[in-house]
């Protein structure tokens, strides 16, 4: 604290002033270099120069701030990270959004306005894919809610090899995407698959779970909820354990019944982690790829193809770039939206309370 | 009939134990304070009766029916938690209304009941509330209505009173006590504040170590505690202990030999020269004289304590410290050597075992 005050008071550095920590003007050469330079010079030259001038600004700023603190500079080296792996690919994407682009082709981008997102917009097959994304998202959700629920009551207790069992449930949620996909995938094979094998002990047929549209869709649920009921039966654990035994016993001496227990002690405390997991889950199943790619692949037909899929057969199957810059940028507004609706509601009830 | 017995009860955590083979009666309508420090197992034995706790070993009589195996819920006790345990997501008419759903009465006879409990402990003014937003007395006095908004066999609070700040208590202590002397159940009383035990009960068990020391009155048991604990714990300033040898005595006269100073008091008791014993003598029952004799020991001003309408005086004689409560009108100045008389009506004599001397 002392230290910043101490560097607060200081007067700061003036504009022209010559040395190696005055960043604005290391800024204000680097900016002229750049323009001059993309103006004058053919690209191939002027990409290297204003990559040099760049690193020069960057490097003046570093200079500054070890003199001043150095604290800042210790944090330094991820804010770079992710401005260049995402920050930066958001605002070029965003960009394209509104350019007619396509990255096989070699035709420099051309400013469309929003027509890429009138295109989209009144694409029948953009509605009917958010129609099938909807349904995946209420099944699994809904699964997930239910069955992390149930994990949870019965985790809460204490019974021998609660740890153990609560090592494994929560497993599913540490693997990849990509595992869970190729175990499911193989669960469901038709030839050698454990349950296509499990069926012709009763049939004696194969079983082809992907053969009907809502085969397929149960098996996205299955494998979806499989991977992360154990997330919302986290959080609801951690609300379970929050509730103040006192409660409890405080009801029992009133002699209330389980259902009145849970309903005014219980459920109480852990409306608002439902709350975050049901948001969480949501968002998370809205843009679900992985498991959908990998188990189904859209089909049969493209009766599972969920708004993410399409969104990566739009942009690298068919190579329209810029349309799927537009469809990724109207999906994280819906994000936005539904987490802000989330945290209008979350906020409106900590004020009742 | 609404009483409450407990017979060798006990309980052990493990090698702890916490209530140590206890016998109690509380007969109804009756108020019973456990009175005792933090640990000596009062909320232990109380949630045992609550059916809270299970006991190792004894029997929990509740209305003449042994309960041991019978739930909370099943036993029918009404109690107030020291945490108030308010429901929070609940209005202030719904934790009062909360015990009444057990019962099969309809919705307009609960409402009824919540606003008589509510106008009783005037809280109508606050029943749309959430507890979040009540002060504490009003908690305290929630948690108390949905006690006694019921009709249950017998009534238990557990420290009622120990969050509230000191004014709080005592008007709490009487509404408390008045509410309590209509209700003519077995009520028991934890408590940590021997004012509160003295002004509410009818009786006290003080406990000790999971032991209970001493069943009594409040009178009874400041008048005649039993031990050297009971007589230490209750009254403030707490009682003046002095350890003493017993001396020839000399014309009916008991002789003590306090440090260097000897004293002489016409005691009735059986006193056996030699032995050693304490003096007991509570600070408001000594008197300050003009002139020294046989009853009388010197001893300096120490230290003054202003307490409002008395004075608390500490006096060094020797090694020991006196406690000497006296009217705010008698003056004296640190240093200053002053003669202090025992009186014998008030004086206890402990013996060896720290047991009370009966006379």
């Amino acid at each position: 604290m002392a230290e910043t005050a101490l560097n607060d008071t200081r007067a700061p550095l003036g504009i022209t002033e010559l040395r190696a920590g005055n960043w604005r003007l290391a800024l204000l050469v680097a900016v002229i270099v750049m323009t001059v330079s993309i103006i004058a010079l053919p690209g191939e030259i002027s990409f290297w120069v204003s990559l040099a001038a760049v690193l020069f600004v960057g490097l003046s700023i570093v200079i500054n701030a070890w003199g001043n603190s150095p604290g800042p500079l210790l944090v330094a080296p991820a804010l770079a990270l992710l401005v260049v792996m995402n920050i930066f690919p958001l605002m070029w994407s965003f960009g394209l959004s509104f350019f007619k682009f396509r990255v096989n082709r070699l035709a420099p981008p051309k400013f469309t306005g929003l027509s890429n997102y009138e295109k989209i917009l009144t694409d029948p097959t953009v509605w009917d894919r958010l129609q099938t994304t909807a349904i995946v998202v209420v099944l699994t959700v809904t699964t997930q809610m239910v069955v992390g629920f149930l994990l949870a009551l019965l985790f809460e207790r204490e019974f021998p090899l609660r740890r153990v069992l609560l090592m494994l449930v929560l497993t599913p949620m540490m693997l990849s995407f990509v595992a869970v996909g190729a175990f499911f995938r193989f669960y469901y094979e038709p030839t050698f698959g454990l349950l296509s094998q499990a069926v012709r002990v009763f049939t004696g047929e194969v079983f082809i779970l992907q053969a009907t549209p809502a085969g397929a869709m149960a098996g996205i649920v299955i494998a979806d909820a499989w991977m992360w009921s154990p997330f919302v039966m986290l959080l609801v654990v951690a609300g379970l354990v929050s509730v103040p035994k006192y409660l409890y016993e405080a009801a029992e001496i009133d002699r209330a019944s389980w259902w009145r227990k849970f309903r005014t002690i219980t459920f109480p405390y852990i409306r608002s982690l439902l709350l975050l997991a049901l948001l969480f889950r949501t968002i998370e199943a809205f843009k679900l790829f992985d498991i959908v790619f990998l188990i189904t692949d859209g089909g049969p037909g493209t009766s599972t193809e969920t708004i993410a899929v399409y969104v990566y057969r739009l942009g690298f199957q068919a190579f329209r770039t810029s349309q799927a810059s537009a469809l990724s940028y109207i999906l994280l507004f819906v994000v936005i939206v539904l987490t802000n609706l989330y945290l209008y509601f979350a906020r409106q009830r900590d004020a009742q309370v | 009939m609404s009483t409450i017995a407990l017979h060798n009860l006990t309980k052990r955590f493990g090698t702890l134990t916490a209530v140590d083979d206890i016998d109690l009666e509380v007969s109804a309508g009756e108020v019973l304070c456990l009175l005792g420090p933090s640990g000596c197992g009062k909320t232990t034995t109380l949630r045992m009766v609550a059916g809270l706790e299970t006991a190792t070993a004894g029997d929990v009589v509740i209305g003449g029916e042994r309960v041991n195996h019978l739930t909370a819920a099943q036993r029918n006790v009404a109690m107030a938690f020291q945490f108030y345990a308010l429901y929070p997501s609940l209005t202030v008419a719904d934790n009062l209304a909360y015990p009444l759903h057990a019962e099969p009465i309809a919705e307009a006879e609960r409402d009824r009941r919540v606003a008589q409990v509510a106008e009783v402990l005037e809280l109508t003014h606050v029943l749309r509330r959430l507890p979040g937003q009540l002060a504490e007395g009003e908690k305290q006095r929630v948690s108390v209505g949905r006690a006694i908004i019921r009709d249950p066999n017998c009534f238990l609070f557990d420290e009622p009173l120990s969050r509230l700040d000191v004014q709080l208590r005592e008007t709490m202590r009487g509404q408390i006590k008045e509410v309590l002397s209509n209700l003519k159940k077995a009520t028991v009383i934890v408590t940590h504040d021997q004012f509160e035990a003295l002004t509410m009960a009818d009786r006290i068990a003080v406990m000790r170590d999971g032991v209970i020391e001493q069943v009594a009155s409040p009178h009874d048991i400041f008048a005649k505690p039993s031990n050297i604990f009971v007589a230490s714990f209750i009254g403030t300033p707490q009682m003046n202990l002095i350890p003493a040898t017993i001396l020839e005595p000399t014309q009916g006269v008991s002789n003590f030999d306090i440090g260097s100073q000897h004293i002489a008091i016409a005691l009735k008791h059986r006193l056996r020269p030699g032995d050693r014993i304490t003096l007991g003598i509570r600070p408001r029952s000594f008197e300050l004289v003009a002139q020294q004799g046989p009853e009388t020991i010197l001893a300096d001003v120490d230290l003054i304590e202003p307490m409002g309408a008395e004075t608390l005086f500490h006096l060094a004689m020797q090694d020991h410290e006196l406690r000497v409560v006296v009217d705010r009108a008698r003056r004296a100045s640190v240093g200053e050597r002053l003669a202090v008389r025992f009186r014998p009506e008030h004086t206890h004599i402990f013996d060896a075992n720290q047991q009370l001397m009966q006379p």
